[in-house]
């Protein structure tokens, strides 16, 4: 707040000026397009400034991951069942067979034990590759368009579908929406989530053409019953056999349809077009990137809502002139002066994954046990491949109550120090984590001394908190790293479990 | 007459509390003054038995974990058709507790190990109700869960007891219930009582629902609590409704809850309750009961039910398993009265499914359908409720359901929550009378 504007929130589009670009800015930038970073990238990045910056994160310009893990995941776990298997279950069923069905069912039941050990298993694999990527702004998006097009394994229980829709998200993750819809419309684990998968000319199925509409390109309102009734029409046949798209011919319904205010003979794709060309269309995706990178709409009626508005109908404009790709609007957004206003910055509450992820980026902790760090995040509230509803995460202030709190200060202590609230990690003492190369910059930062505890606490909560902190918060550190005797590893610890256990911590 | 523990507050300490109210009245929500009123108050004061007030009334669910064996848990002693499927494992009839002559009762009895329950049922204190399932059962222990916690036979959406809590808060300022509304005993909460916007508390024991980084060395405490002062000053000062403030809030709500919780959960129980880790659980709900929590679901549970192989008969496995059932909600039940608050607290147990009928080639019994459910407290309607399922009429050698398990729920829910089940549960479930009037 040191740096409030006295002249009110600017809302322009306008790229920020270089020379308004400093710490708090890279910082800023670091944890929204990311998950944040330790006070040595945030240096570099504020040496960059905005533009590069920028085109360095938005351009993809780390080296890709390539993991073996993805190869180890088996696609055939949830194979349906052959022709022969099912005349041989059909069989035991007319004869009663009960041991036979007894041996089915078991064998059943023992694939999908296996392949919920694999979702599992993806899901580290996930948690691992946003710890580690050079590509956070990547991670970022899919994890965006994850909540945006939210699909559950609990409906369709298919690892194999979960993680193609996931690498689905990554590859177009800044590419041309328009493409991503017709991907979706496409996508087994969506066809399945949604039911799409039976939907047939004589009987269409219309919750993904309902859902296509609401939550994924239109919003509320931006459409009527029978557009939902006609764009089911246009989608019956779109299905999928074992992991691949299908489109059945013979259940595709090709009479004549009137759907968004024109007619013809539509499928799914002409169903995509229809949308893309709305105007509703483009500022829906304006304002859940808005919400997404910058932050919840203010109340409506108010002057900041209508001048949020505004913003927002400059993305969209944006994005309408470039043929709804993503890049160039996030590099509108990402450079503007309203991105990086003081009232924007700090003024959004962690998802776990910002969290939990963000933790080990910026403070470059240990990543410990994955399977403890998902766990976790399942009781926070944010189950990555299980999201509540297909309306995706709430965010914002429904991650908070007074269980998710504790879960995520303890979260923060078991990173920086092992600890678990019920004991230690076993591997707690081999995986030691040394903050000491967080302070190594200090002095060339002209923060400040390292020796010295108000100096090293004025530092960290800087980087770790954002911002100046509040006298009595740096009074806090500053006597707790006084009364430890010495600035090293076991008292810089002990601080950053203290700060990270301060409520503002879980602010970006 | 409620049991109040002795003086539970030091001068200090209600002083202390005294300034968090003053100072937290203006921006603290409104469940944080229905906390800090019980605060005020000595434990309990608050909350004394108020009868007719919904608000006081509470409900314990206990999960049994991996589908129990109902037909070795309410026997059917008198139908040679159990010992013809279920000759290994069969409970014989001199050994069942029969629940006596008449209607439903004849030639059915609790298992030999259940002597807490049949104590419960002859004080009239407990209903059991027979063959509850829900139409194309699901086999699958984690999608069968799923039914039943959301209460959807698709096993999709929010958890019945949250969406009751979204129901019962919709209205009210602070927009939610306080988190304390429900307790889990366990690593996380149950689906059951994740609401859209209700989130439950969840903790294994009281000492985990607070922050860690207090054991790491004493040197952390006074930081802390220095941090936390901060933000009773800063909640105090903010004027602001912003995410900053939001957070400072529910950072105060949380450590009084801790505290409160914490508090309860340390003090004695009444009664001696047997070494088992459900008889833990539920010897800390009685606590935070006693101590006036303002908690109107608790949850905890037991697992070890999946019992395909050797499951045994009136010895063995099972019967271990319903001994620690029976016994433990036999000494809470016992706790509740020394406390005076056996009339608000009623308590049902549930398993995600029954076994089938004919047991397998191993001395147990795979996964089946429909199962008896038991509801206890002085107010239910004792006695079975709804027939015993046949053992002859199956569906692929499973029992048919003869009440729908959503009938439970809505009973539970208008005659004992009283709040209305179909805002719950989407439409009416009628049938099923399970609380006096």
């Amino acid at each position: 707040m040191a740096d409030q504007d006295r002249a009110g929130p600017t809302y322009s589009l306008r790229p920020i000026d270089r020379k308004d670009f400093g710490l708090d800015h890279a910082r800023h930038l670091l944890w929204r397009a990311g998950f944040g970073g330790t006070p040595s990238q945030v240096r570099l990045i504020a040496d960059w400034g905005p533009q590069k910056a920028v085109d360095h994160l938005l351009d993809f310009q780390g080296p890709a991951e390539e993991t073996d893990e993805t190869r180890a995941f088996d696609p055939s776990i949830m194979q349906p069942p052959s022709a022969e298997q099912r005349a041989v279950i059909q069989n035991a069923r007319r004869k009663q067979n009960e041991d036979e069905l007894a041996r089915i069912r078991l064998e059943r039941q023992r694939r999908e034990q296996s392949d919920r050990g694999q979702i599992a298993h993806v899901r580290r694999w996930w948690l691992k590759r946003m710890v580690e990527t050079a590509r956070p702004l990547q991670e970022k998006l899919t994890l965006f368009w994850h909540g945006h097009f939210a699909t559950s394994y609990r409906t369709i229980e298919n690892s194999w579908h979960m993680f193609r829709q996931n690498q689905l998200f990554r590859e177009h993750a800044a590419g041309n929406f328009g493409d991503l819809l017709r991907a979706i419309i496409r996508d087994p684990a969506m066809i399945a989530y949604l039911d799409n998968n039976d939907s047939r000319k004589e009987k269409p199925n219309e919750n993904l053409a309902r859902e296509l509409m609401e939550l994924f390109s239109l919003g509320v309102g931006n459409y009527s019953e029978d557009d939902i009734k006609e764009g089911a029409r246009a989608l019956t046949g779109y299905s999928f056999q074992y992991n691949d798209f299908k489109f059945y011919k013979d259940r595709h319904d090709t009479n004549n349809k009137h759907l968004l205010g024109a007619s013809g003979n539509f499928d799914g794709d002409d169903f995509v077009r229809l949308i893309l060309a709305r105007p509703a269309c483009s500022k829906f995706i304006a304002t859940k990137l808005y919400r997404f990178f910058v932050s919840e709409l203010p109340p409506k009626g108010t002057p900041e809502f209508r001048a949020v508005e505004g913003v927002i109908a400059g993305l969209a404009a944006e994005l309408t002139g470039a043929k709804y790709e993503i890049k160039p609007v996030l590099r509108k957004l990402l450079q503007s002066d309203h991105f990086y206003d003081s009232s924007v910055r700090l003024a959004r509450i962690k998802s776990p994954t910002e969290l939990v992820i963000g933790a080990v980026r910026s403070l470059n902790t240990p990543v410990r046990d994955l399977g403890v760090v998902a766990d976790a995040m399942d009781l926070m509230g944010q189950s990555l491949f299980f999201p509540p509803s297909v309306k995706g995460w709430d965010g914002e202030r429904s991650w908070i109550n007074t269980s998710t709190l504790f879960v995520r200060q303890n979260m923060l202590t078991y990173l920086v120090t092992g600890k678990t609230p019920t004991g230690y990690d076993p591997l707690a003492a081999d995986d030691e984590y040394d903050p000491m190369p967080l302070i190594e910059g200090m002095t060339r930062d002209e923060a400040g001394s390292p020796t010295s505890p108000r100096d090293v606490a004025r530092y960290l909560l800087r980087y770790v908190l954002g911002e100046t902190a509040p006298t009595p918060r740096l009074n806090i550190i500053t006597d707790f790293l006084t009364s430890s005797g010495a600035i090293d590893a076991q008292s810089l610890r002990g601080a950053l479990a203290l700060i990270t256990a301060m409520p503002e911590y879980q602010l970006c | 007459m409620n049991f109040l523990p002795e003086n539970p507050y030091t001068r200090r300490a209600f002083l202390h509390r005294g300034l968090t109210l003053a100072s937290a009245s203006v921006t603290i929500p409104w469940f944080l003054h229905a906390g800090a009123a019980a605060i005020a108050a000595p434990d309990g004061a608050a909350t004394k038995s108020r009868p007719g007030i919904p608000d006081d009334r509470i409900l314990v669910v206990v999960q049994l974990a991996g589908g129990n064996d109902g037909l070795n848990t309410v026997i059917p002693f008198g139908d040679a058709e159990y010992y013809r499927a279920r000759p290994g494992i069969g409970v014989m009839a001199n050994q069942v507790l029969k629940l006596g002559k008449g209607q439903s009762a004849d030639g059915i009895g609790l298992h030999p190990r259940l002597t807490g329950l049949k104590e419960l049922y002859d004080e009239g204190a407990l209903a059991i109700v027979q063959g509850v399932g829900y139409p194309n059962p699901n086999r699958s222990h984690f999608k069968s869960m799923d039914i039943w916690q959301t209460a959807d036979t698709g096993g999709t959406g929010d958890g019945w007891l949250g969406r009751y809590f979204d129901n019962q808060c919709s209205g009210e300022p602070g927009g939610g219930c306080p988190g304390h509304a429900g307790i889990a005993l366990g690593r996380a909460a149950p689906l059951a009582m994740q609401g859209h916007k209700y989130k439950p508390i969840a903790f294994e024991t009281a000492e985990l629902f607070r922050w860690s980084g207090l054991d790491l060395d004493d040197s952390m405490r006074e930081p802390y609590s220095q941090i936390e002062r901060g933000v009773e000053t800063d909640s105090g000062n903010t004027g602001r409704d912003n995410a900053a403030s939001f957070l400072m809030r529910t950072a105060l709500d949380a450590r009084i809850a801790s505290e409160r919780i914490r508090k309860a959960v340390d003090s004695t129980p009444l009664v001696q309750y047997p070494g088992n880790p459900l008889a833990r659980q539920l010897a800390m709900v009685a606590s935070m009961i006693r101590h006036g929590l303002e908690t109107r679901v608790y949850y905890v549970s037991i697992s070890g039910f999946d019992t395909h192989a050797g499951q045994g008969g009136a010895q063995g496995g099972h019967a271990n398993l319903l001994g620690q059932v029976g016994d433990s909600l036999a000494a809470f039940s016992k706790d509740l009265k020394a406390q005076g608050n056996d009339g608000r607290v009623l308590t049902m147990t549930f398993s995600e499914f029954g076994r089938r009928v004919a047991q397998n080639g191993s001395g147990g019994t795979d996964h089946g359908t429909a199962a008896p459910m038991f509801i206890m407290g002085p107010m239910v309607r004792p006695g079975l409720t709804g027939r015993h399922p046949s053992l002859k009429d199956l569906d692929e050698g499973d029992l048919k359901f003869g009440t729908d398990f959503r009938s439970v729920y809505a009973s539970i829910l208008d005659d004992w929550m009283k709040t209305d089940a179909r805002k719950v549960l989407g439409r009416p479930f009628p049938g099923t009378k399970l609380i006096k009037a």
